[in-house]
């Protein structure tokens, strides 16, 4: 395990892109910043920029507006950057996925890196993804 | 010279500014999320921060702008922190140079640092830094002149001596300044100041990172940033020390003394992270009312108590 990689997974800041959502897991994703499950303690932070992000969390389907924009934001984000594809619409499409307007999942898009399925997903398996990812890190 | 170099890079310096500022800002999270009832972050957090951004991220330059000024912008305000550092920080631990701490020219370097954020996020093209850096020239407009009133202040009551030691001096003499009504009103604008200068919140504007998403760091990435993030975490560690050393009777790490010095500080520092923690960001106009008619009043009232003897 190199420096660069250890410095890396110990600080993971995470831009929130919401694709075309049902809302629910952006709820969710707000809760992981919460007392109960405090993701701070591992050096995550939510960030408005893409410059400054290395974890892009995408969520809600992606359809034909959506597309485009989030092709930018994944060119714009600074490298190296991963995709988390979080709940069951940016995993599979979930029920949008047979949609007219549907132009996904992410992993149609960009490369994905890790997936957080459920709908919408726990906080825990959150967490629990995000710490899983950080130790992919090499 | 190889001494100088030394001060300047390494001991009250660079380094040691940033490291200390390092641990500082690590306190201002930790206390943040124990407010909020969270566990925060470990110790070492800045330093990760700061070491990814440096060494592991991509450094992005927008097609639309300044390349040049955009990288410049802050590597100059690293200088200006920095060299700020270096001349407050040399009369808190004794060392004489040839220069002896004038608190006039501390008050220009220490407006660099903004400055070149606005340059740098002008230069960057993008229209939300574009607001950013509108809103922190107001923002200075505003706080710069309670700043030179309180730095007036201060002269006034030290019998009209600039220098940053004889400032210490003379309230190791005499008592300490914010012993007074008039010390008090100073001590207090100073604070906000303060707090305005190193970007938190109830100022933090420029940066609203839910409004516009970061402001003026937005296209900033990589090493450019990661300089960005330094230059902070050395403001966090000097105005808290320059407060101290100017309002509470200066600074001494000899034996004992070192406890209460620190104590100093620390006070300082908490006080800002409790405004920052109990309040929420205000509008740019609100701000400029506060400091325009609000602190500048009270520092005005503190000259006044000042003449009549309080």
């Amino acid at each position: 395990m190199g420096l660069k990689s250890f410095f890396l997974k110990k600080s993971l800041w995470v831009f929130h892109f919401g694709g075309a959502s049902c809302n629910n897991c952006d709820i969710e994703i707000l809760d992981c910043l919460t007392p109960r499950y405090d993701v701070e303690r591992f050096g995550i932070k939510l960030v408005g920029s893409p410059r400054h992000a290395d974890v892009l969390l995408v969520n809600g389907s992606i359809n034909k507006r959506d597309r485009p924009r989030l092709l930018e934001v994944y060119e714009q984000a600074a490298k190296p950057v991963f995709v988390v594809a979080f709940g069951a619409c940016g995993c599979t499409g979930g029920i949008f996925a047979e949609g007219i307007t549907f132009d996904g999942p992410v992993d149609k898009v960009i490369p994905v890196d890790a997936y957080i399925p459920g709908c919408p997903p726990k906080p825990e398996a959150m967490i629990s993804g995000l710490v899983k990812l950080s130790q992919t890190i090499k | 010279m190889g001494l100088h170099l030394f001060y300047f890079f390494i001991y009250p310096g660079l380094l040691f500014a940033g490291i200390v500022g390092g641990l500082i800002a690590w306190v201002d999270r930790k206390v943040t999320a124990r407010v909020q009832f969270r566990k925060g972050p470990p110790l070492l957090q800045p330093f990760y921060d700061f070491l990814k951004l440096l060494l592991v991220k991509e450094t992005v330059i927008p097609n639309k702008g300044s390349a040049l000024i955009f990288i410049m912008a802050p590597v100059f305000a690293l200088f200006g922190a920095t060299a700020s550092a270096l001349l407050i920080l040399l009369p808190a631990f004794g060392i004489s140079t040839g220069f002896q701490g004038d608190i006039l020219v501390l008050f220009y370097l220490l407006a660099i640092p903004s400055l070149m954020f606005v340059i740098g996020a002008m230069a960057s093209g993008n229209p939300l830094s574009a607001v950013g850096a509108s809103r922190e020239i107001k923002l200075i407009l505003s706080y710069e002149l309670s700043f030179l009133l309180v730095i007036a202040g201060v002269i006034l009551k030290s019998d009209m001596t600039i220098h940053l030691d004889q400032i210490m001096l003379f309230q190791q003499e005499n008592g300490a300044h914010i012993a007074s009504i008039s010390g008090v009103l100073l001590f207090l604008v100073s604070v906000f100041v303060v707090q305005a200068k190193a970007g938190l919140v109830p100022f933090d504007q420029a940066e609203a990172e839910t409004e516009i998403a970061e402001g003026i760091f937005i296209e900033y990435s990589g090493t450019a940033y990661a300089i960005i993030k330094y230059t902070k975490y050395i403001l966090m560690f000097i105005l808290p020390v320059f407060v101290a050393e100017t309002l509470l009777g200066g600074l001494s790490f000899a034996g004992i003394d070192i406890l209460w010095s620190l104590l100093k500080i620390v006070l300082v520092i908490v006080l800002m992270v409790l405004i920052r923690n109990t309040n929420p960001r205000i509008k740019i106009s609100q701000a400029m009312r506060f400091f325009l008619i609000g602190m500048n009043l009270l520092v005005i009232i503190a000259l006044a108590l000042h003449y009549i003897g309080l």
